[in-house]
Parts: C-alpha cells; structure tokens; sequence
C-alpha cells in the first residue's frame, strides 16, 4: 500500500509538470494551429533562470515570477520574429520551432556553462507528510497543489471569461473570429504568452523536483509533452489533463516495476490512442476547454 | 445614397483570378441581391469586402470610407456583419456563448439588438443552453444571421442563406430576412431566383468574375431573356 501511494502521488506530481508543459503547447495548436518545437526551450530556459534566481535571492516566490516573466519575454520574442512570419506553413514552421528550440537549448550554456546545475529545494518544502507509516514528500504535494490550481485557474479562464470565449471560438473557426470584430493576432499572442508562462513555470517547478537541471531537459520534456497531447486530443485542455495524469501514473508504475519498458511506455500508450481514438482522448474539433 | 461601393475589384485566389474588375454599390435601408451561377465569384465578392480575400487594385468603400486594404477584425467593426456561406457555426459554443461573443465588439445597442433577435428568431431563445452544432440545419442559419447583425448592423453580408434548408424553412428565414430590412441594409448572394426576387430591391447579376447585368429586382423578374441567359431560369 506504502509504495502504491507513492508511486501514486510522484506519478500524479510528475504528470503534473509534463501538463504545464502540455497545456501551453495544446492551446498553442488548437488556435494558430502551430506545432511550436520551441516550447522545450521556453520550459529548460525556465527551469535555470528560476534555479539562478533562487540560488542568488534564496526565494523561491521570486525565482518562480522571474522564471515566468524570461519566459514570457522569450515567448513574445519567438511569437513575434519567428512563428509569426510562418503562420499557415507547418513545414516551415516545424523547422523554424525546431531550429528555435536548439538556439534556446544550447544559449542556456552561454549563461550558465555547459554541466548540469544542482537546485535544492526551498527550506519550507523541504521534508515529508507521514501518515499511517506512509511517507509523502513535501514538496511533490506541493506540485501537485499548484497544478490542480492551475488547471482550475486555466478551465475557468476558458469557459468563465469573455478572452476564453474568444479563444475556444478561435480554436473553431478564426476566419469567423474576425468577422467578429476580434482582433485574432492579439489573441494569438495573448496564448503564446500564456504557454511561455505555463512553460517557464514547469521549468522553475521542476528544477527542485529532479534536484538538477541540464541543457537537453527541454527536449526531453517536449517530447512527453507532445506525446501528452496527442493522447489528450490536440487542442482540448480536459484531454492534455488527462493524457498527463496517465503519462505521468503510468510512467511511474512502470520505472518501479518494469523499469526496461519506461521508456516504451509512452509510446506503447500513443500508439494504443492513436489506434483507438485517432483524435486522441478528448480530441474534437472545438474542445478546447 | 450608397452605403457600400465597390470601384473594379480585382481578386485573386492563388494564380486564378477571379473577380475581373467588379463594380457595385448597395443602396442604404435596400436589399441588394448577387445572383449568379457556381464559380461566378459571388462567395469571393463577399470575402473581399471582408478582407479575408484583399482584392489586388480597386477599392471598397462603406460610408464613404475606404475599408479596402484593412484587417477584416478593423471592417468589421464599422458595423459589417457577416454570415459565410458554410454558417461559420462555433459548434460547441452554446447559442447564448454564440450570442454574447458577437456582443463582444458590437456596433450599437447590442443588448436591444440581441432582444430583437430572439423575437425573430424565438427558436434561439427556446435552444438557449444548446450546443450550437446540435441545432437544426435552419436554426444554425438563424443563428449565423443574429450572430452577424449583433455584431454589425450597418450592413449585412449573407452568403446563400437558403443553401440546403427545406422550403418551409427557406420561406421563414426569408420573411424574417426581410423584416430585418427595417433596420438594416443587407447584400445577399443567392441562387434561389423566386425566394430572392421576392424580397430584393436591387440585383446585380455575376458571370466569369464579371457584372454582367444590374438594376431593380422588379425588371429582372419580368426579363425573361436574362433570366434564362444567366440564370438558367425559364
């Protein structure tokens, strides 16, 4: 039961960072309808200015808003100069994300050298919740805390909101966006920003978690993060929730019990989706929330 | 006076040129109607004003103002509401979700113009919490013509209305079409000769991306020759 509950809470804790990750890249999609490669970069670039700004201020507040505020400037900064100038050609787009996510990769080594950085975590995470005999890390609560609200903060955004309405329209039809009025470029940045920030944040989350951070974390990351939303339906927020929590749950059980099919899992589980539900779990057009 | 004025619009779409020098104008309060057979460049007439097809040379001019050559979000804000020929129905935005989007950037008393809306169409009113995409063919047409006139009621751009829907429901939406007239001046692209003819004050007759014949509805319906020649209609 003790180890049931662990692997539990570290799947659920992990799912939710690869969701933060997934959230931003799914929206991202389902409303420009750009699969943005770079989005790793914008995640590793969050997890080493939040680690820095942690180890210099010894605050942790402070290294979770830096993180985001770097992410969203880097996010603005792609969006405009390099995604804008390809909306509609996914293969140029492919590329360019692509090329995007190795310049940020391999720019984290201009600043912060080329070996991986050791992030501890902040002293009132530090420790464990015992119950009953069983251990739970304090800090893994904490992520699955701050995830839970952020989907809740995300959900309500979409369906509370007149900008959600405008983005759950946009997912549909953009052509018919404009015809109402709505500017759709502002609202395309208005997303992109808000994935960089959801990123950045996974990223500055994330780098306590594992305890270290390196370069090639992004791509790494991404990866799962596209597998998520696959799985989930791309462009739904529900289904890159639920792909996360089964990625993450998944992958868990499987590293304690069958640790040479980690790896395999996540494509055993794309595949299963894909053969099932080629739209994916949640996947219909317009489901964004 | 002309509310909205086209001056020789070309348009391309890809290498294929399609509007070949159109020239139109639509009177304020009327009912304008665009006939013409597939592949005319009706739709396309349309998206230029919109700007989702900008037009290569030539000019639009709303109010007396270009529009031409603006973002469609900008045009649209002058008052221009526009229904696609497909609905452009957000199908899993709620009618009242559908609605209140519309009122987001509204020209005008968008609170009245929505009540006048579901008067027309009470049908909006009865499906209010349905989804948009599990409403009736007719319905979803009724939703994509209050949706365009909450947002703009200077002028109404509707594209085939009739496309698809049951006689009934044709003659409905046309009686309400009309009714609309009293408070807005609409361009309407039909094929629908006898539902069009009944309800336009003035047509425009397209051919090869070109306007070939013009003038008041009353004169078409009885020119025989032109009926048949562009229109296919005995």
């Amino acid at each position: 039961m003790e180890v049931f509950i662990n692997l539990l809470v570290n799947g659920v804790s992990t799912g939710l960072l690869i969701f933060l990750l997934a959230a931003g890249l799914t929206l991202i999609f389902g409303l420009m309808s750009v699969l943005n490669f770079a989005h790793g970069g914008l995640f590793v670039w969050g997890a080493f200015s939040g680690a820095w700004i942690f180890k210099e201020t010894n605050s942790f507040l402070l290294a979770v808003v830096g993180a985001i505020v770097i992410g969203m400037a880097l996010g603005w900064v792609l969006e405009r100069f390099l995604i804008r100038p390809v909306y509609g050609n996914h293969v140029r787009q492919l590329l360019i994300t692509l090329g995007g996510m190795l310049v940020l990769s391999e720019s984290i080594k201009i600043f912060w050298g080329p070996n991986p950085i050791r992030v501890n975590l902040p002293g009132w995470l530090e420790g464990s919740y015992q119950f009953d005999g069983i251990i739970i890390i304090k800090y893994r609560v904490f992520v699955i805390v701050v995830g839970l609200l952020l989907y809740l903060a995300l959900w309500l955004l979409l369906s509370r909101t007149q900008i959600g309405l405008m983005i759950r329209a946009g997912v549909m039809d953009k052509e018919m966006v404009q015809a109402l009025g709505i500017n759709v470029k502002g609202l395309f940045t208005f997303v992109f920003l808000l994935g960089a920030a959801l990123a950045a944040l996974g990223g500055a989350l994330l780098a306590p978690y594992s305890g270290v951070v390196f370069a090639e974390m992004g791509m790494q990351y991404a990866i799962l993060a596209f597998i998520v939303v696959i799985i989930g339906g791309m462009g739904s927020l529900q289904g890159s929730a639920l792909a996360s929590l089964i990625v993450g749950v998944a992958g868990a059980f499987m590293a304690y019990y069958i640790p040479d099919l980690s790896l395999a899992l996540n494509m055993l589980l794309l595949a299963m989706v894909l053969l099932v539900k080629p739209t994916g779990l949640m996947g219909e057009k317009g489901s964004a929330v | 006076m002309s509310l909205l004025k086209l001056d020789n619009l070309e348009t391309y779409l890809g290498q294929y040129h399609i509007l070949q020098g159109v020239s139109m104008s639509v009177e304020e309060g009327s009912i304008t109607v665009l006939f013409g057979r597939n592949g005319a460049g009706k739709t396309t007439t349309l998206r230029s004003i919109m700007g989702f097809n900008p037009s290569t040379t030539g000019s639009v001019h709303y109010h007396n103002q270009r529009i031409s050559g603006i973002s469609t979000h900008l045009i649209s804000r002058k008052g221009i509401g526009y229904v696609p020929e497909n609905q452009g129905i957000f199908s899993a935005l709620t009618v009242e979700e559908t609605l209140n989007l519309a009122k987001a950037k509204s020209t005008g008393e968008s609170e009245e113009k929505m009540e006048w809306m579901l008067e027309l169409f009470p049908d909006l009113k009865k499906f209010w919490r349905k989804k948009s995409g599990l409403l009736s063919g007719g319905q979803k047409q009724m939703l994509a013509i209050a949706r365009a006139y909450i947002n703009g009621d200077g002028l109404l751009l509707i594209d085939e209305p009739s496309k698809g829907l049951s006689p009934i429901m044709v003659e409905k939406l046309m009686e309400s079409i009309l009714k609309m007239k009293e408070k807005t001046t609409i361009l309407l692209v039909e094929q629908n000769f006898l539902m069009a003819s009944e309800i336009g004050d003035y047509f425009y007759i397209m051919d090869d991306g070109k306007i070939v014949h013009e003038g008041l509805m009353q004169v078409l319906k009885e020119d025989k020759e032109t009926c048949q020649k562009y229109l296919g209609i005995a």
